[in-house]
């Protein structure tokens, strides 16, 4: 299997004006992912697939993961002129990165029996920009697989020939994979014992009859 | 459709029988329809006998098992992996094993992965075997050639209550190996079982190879060409049955699978009647790859040392792990944030996958058919829907 | 000829029938409940604690460490630790759970609690008839009903039960042992 950094060189040979970033993995598994900017993803999966070396004929694996907002603190050291002496302090700043929802695909080939390269998407954010191409149109096996990345994680696939939700009914609203996915609590619960939600709703009842 | 083309859009085909001015009657076939094998739901749309649009429903047992695994310790996953087929919990557990495995490099001994393979090829006969008696079943065989499959199942699944605890929900491998050894004589009885399997196979092929009945219900019956099957990411018998010969017991060579000499049975038309014949051919191989096993087991532990119950925290980095699971490529992806659970737990099932082209394999058929084609594609819908 | 595949196939249905009258491995299934098969070795449904002796209270194994609560997967145990403590098998004095209760409906039989024991202090029942009219308060078993002498677990997993016994003899001798090798005034403050 050619390593990820040669793949990436051979497709922006073949694609132009694609540009691919390799994501190391820190585990001892495979050895590193490529991600792709949406627009160019469709183009990139082609040339993935019709590669002579390559032959990704086969995408196995298609899911979504959630990366939330982070703040990040970090540590800076400033030097102040503290009573006309030179000195150095340590400040804090908070950094907010940005989240995004990541599609990642695992792809094989059946023809050559190698693989997988592992391909990444990633939104702009989490709220308005959370469209992506679909790969369904390259590899068919992405259709029900696509369809669950976008009921449980709401990433809209362009060009996906029949989005739906797949597991959640047609008017659920919240995406339940999301990291921030809070439960509803006014499904039908079975009181057990010990019930966080047994309490909640208690609460819940409470407030009600309160107003 | 050709090898190296695009997918294109389902039209309805012209011999397909929907004549002009015919009126379409829409069935809903399911959720509790006893040849969906489970809450599963198919909009189907007939022009006369044949039809022309089917639409699958999932989600009546979706529970979000990935959501769960993701709250709960990396242990704390082990036991819901055998409620997602729940026919094969022996070979989920592997699979969640592989990929925690290859995410933290633990190594299992030769003895837990001779253990494995044992298990993992039981498990793969009762499948297919109950699969094959479930396939008569949904062609009207009512009952007689599905008890038979359930005989022979129930004594495989004495062997894994007597080594587990448990005859389905096994909860039984470890991230490095397995929970427990095998008792005092376990070896002797699967020793025994082995040998009395193709008895049953025999018994079996005499009793529906040659019936008509099959035959003419089967024959040339959801056909699906290879080259659909591999765009659709279609695995296991199935694909094999259309003539694709990817089996990751080769492919991938994961446990200590290149140690045991078996060949890989294929197909060459595709349609129910390959599959079924599939399954069969495969129940032979397990035999041989179980003779081989069970002959050459060494002692030795079963667990790596480095393996602990609590505490355990793999670094960060993500992993993929599949194995061929009876119904086809089970794959396990993981990401670490070097916390107590994993971050990202994605289960790729296999029955799920494999449903991408029923609509596609049953186009033009009539009802009865979508029945049979369905039961050759082998779903759990504890998979399915997760 | 057209027919003959059935023919032949009714033919293995037949010697079937018959041979199930005869042939003990084609009739595996017993008529419960007039009839039972005898319980696996490793047979496990519900989890239950094991005490020593006769008194359910002093001789309970478990020390209320909370270990197995927080490891079960679906998290259907629920323990109130009491103040008092009371001495475990080697006279150490170690806390007691005031209550412990396992909500049966939710429990998965999965047996993670008794892999996480460090106790020994919990095991695998095989009692499976615990049907109930009350859906509820009936499948919660509390600490009375879920604690059951040594000896019936020796009864139900004959093997494990003596391997554990004769780890927790070795523990003992183990801490004997060293009472003995140190000064008296030493052990007295351990
Ligand atoms: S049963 Fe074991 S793990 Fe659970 S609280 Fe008691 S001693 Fe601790
Ligand atoms: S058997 Fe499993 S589910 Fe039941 S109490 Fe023990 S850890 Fe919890």
């Amino acid at each position: 299997m050619l390593s990820p950094e040669t793949i990436k060189a051979q497709v922006e040979s073949l694609v132009p004006g694609a540009e691919l970033v390799v994501v190391p993995n820190g585990s001892t598994d495979n050895p590193g992912a490529l991600l792709v900017r949406g627009e160019q993803a469709v183009a990139v999966a082609r040339a993935l697939r019709e590669h002579p070396a390559l032959r990704l004929d086969y995408a196995s694996n298609v899911t979504g993961v959630d990366w939330p907002d982070q703040v990040l603190r970090e540590k800076h050291r400033i030097k102040l002129i503290v009573e006309g002496e030179e000195r150095e302090f340590e400040e804090e700043r908070e950094r907010r990165v940005p989240g995004y929802l990541e599609v990642v695909y695992h792809l094989y080939s059946m023809a050559l029996g190698h693989g997988p390269v592992v391909l990444r998407l990633r939104t702009g954010n989490r709220n308005d920009q959370v469209s992506l191409p679909s790969l369904t149109p390259v590899w068919r096996s992405c259709e029900l697989q696509e369809r669950e990345v976008f009921d449980l994680f709401g990433v809209r696939f362009e060009g996906h020939p029949d989005l739906r939700r797949l597991l959640m009914w047609e008017d659920y609203q919240d995406h339940p994979m999301r990291k921030d996915y809070s439960d509803p609590d006014d499904y039908e619960y079975e009181p057990t014992a010990h019930d966080r939600v047994l309490a909640r709703s208690r609460a819940r009842q409470g407030e009600g009859a309160a107003s | 459709m050709s090898r190296t083309g695009e997918f294109e859009p389902l039209t309805v085909p012209g011999e397909s029988g929907a004549g002009e001015g015919q009126d379409v009657l829409e069935v809903a076939m399911g959720p509790h329809h006893p040849s969906t094998h489970g809450v599963f739901r198919m909009d189907v749309a007939v022009a006369g006998e044949r039809i022309v649009r089917l639409k699958p429903v999932f989600g009546y047992l979706h529970r979000n098992h990935e959501k769960i695994a993701e709250t709960g310790s990396y242990l704390a996953a082990m036991p819901y992996t055998d409620r997602l087929d729940y026919f094969c919990s022996l070979t989920n557990n592997w699979a969640y094993a592989l990929a925690v495995e290859r995410l933290t490099g633990l190594r299992p001994p030769e003895r837990a992965e001779y253990i494995r393979v044992i298990t993992a090829e039981l498990t793969r006969l009762q499948n297919h075997a109950c699969l094959v008696g479930f396939l008569a079943q949904d062609m009207g065989a009512s009952g007689t050639p599905l008890m038979y499959a359930f005989r022979e199942r129930e004594k495989i699944l004495d062997l894994f209550e007597s080594l587990t605890g448990s005859r389905m929900m096994c909860n039984y491998m470890r991230f490095g190996g397995c929970r427990c050894d095998l008792p005092d004589g376990w070896l002797d009885q699967a020793r025994q079982l082995v040998a009395d399997f193709p008895r049953f196979l025999d018994e079996f092929e005499r009793f529906l190879a040659d019936n008509e009945i099959l035959m003419a219900r089967t024959q040339g019956i959801g056909v699906l060409p290879p080259e659909l099957a591999i765009n659709a990411g279609v695995t296991g018998p199935m694909l094999r049955a259309s003539g694709v010969n990817y089996d990751l017991r080769k492919v991938d060579d994961y446990g200590i699978y290149h140690r045991f000499k078996f060949r890989v049975p294929l197909g060459d038309h595709g349609d129910v009647y390959d599959r079924y014949m599939i399954r069969v051919l495969e129940m032979r191989e397990s035999v041989e790859i179980l003779h081989q096993a069970l002959r050459d087991i060494p002692a030795g532990p079963i667990l790596d040392p480095k393996s602990k119950p609590r505490g355990f925290r793999p670094k960060p980095g993500e992993a993929y792990g599949r194995i061929e699971a009876p119904k086809g490529e089970l794959g396990f992806y993981l990401i670490s944030d070097g916390g107590s659970n994993p971050y990202r737990y994605r289960v790729r099932p296999p029955s799920l996958i494999n449903l991408t082209v029923l609509e596609d394999m049953c186009l033009g058929q009539t009802l009865a058919d979508v029945v049979v084609i369905l039961g050759s594609v082998d779903i759990v819908l504890g998979e399915v829907d997760r | 000829m057209l027919g003959a595949g059935i023919i032949k196939g009714l033919a293995e249905t037949a010697r079937n029938f018959v041979g199930s009258y005869v042939v003990p491995e084609r009739l595996i299934t017993v008529p419960y409940p007039e009839q039972r098969l005898p319980a696996q070795e490793n047979a496990r449904n519900f989890p239950f604690l094991v005490y020593d002796g006769d008194d359910a209270a002093a001789g309970l194994r478990c020390v209320a460490c909370q270990i197995c609560e927080k490891e079960c997967p679906p998290q259907c145990i629920y323990i109130v630790k009491d103040v008092v403590k009371k001495p475990d098998h080697t006279g150490k004095l170690q806390f007691q759970p005031k209550a412990f209760d396992i909500d049966l409906s939710v429990c998965m039989s999965c047996q993670i609690c008794v892999e996480v024991c460090p106790f020994d202090a919990i095991k695998m029942d095989t009692e499976f008839e615990l049907s109930t009219t009350d859906r509820f308060g009936g499948l919660l078993a509390t600490k009375d009903q879920l604690s059951k002498p040594n000896t019936y677990y020796h009864q139900i997993h004959p093997g494990e039960a003596r391997q554990v016994d004769e780890h927790l003899a070795a523990a003992r001798a183990r801490l004997e042992a060293r009472t003995l090798s140190k000064p008296a005034g030493d052990a007295g403050s351990r």
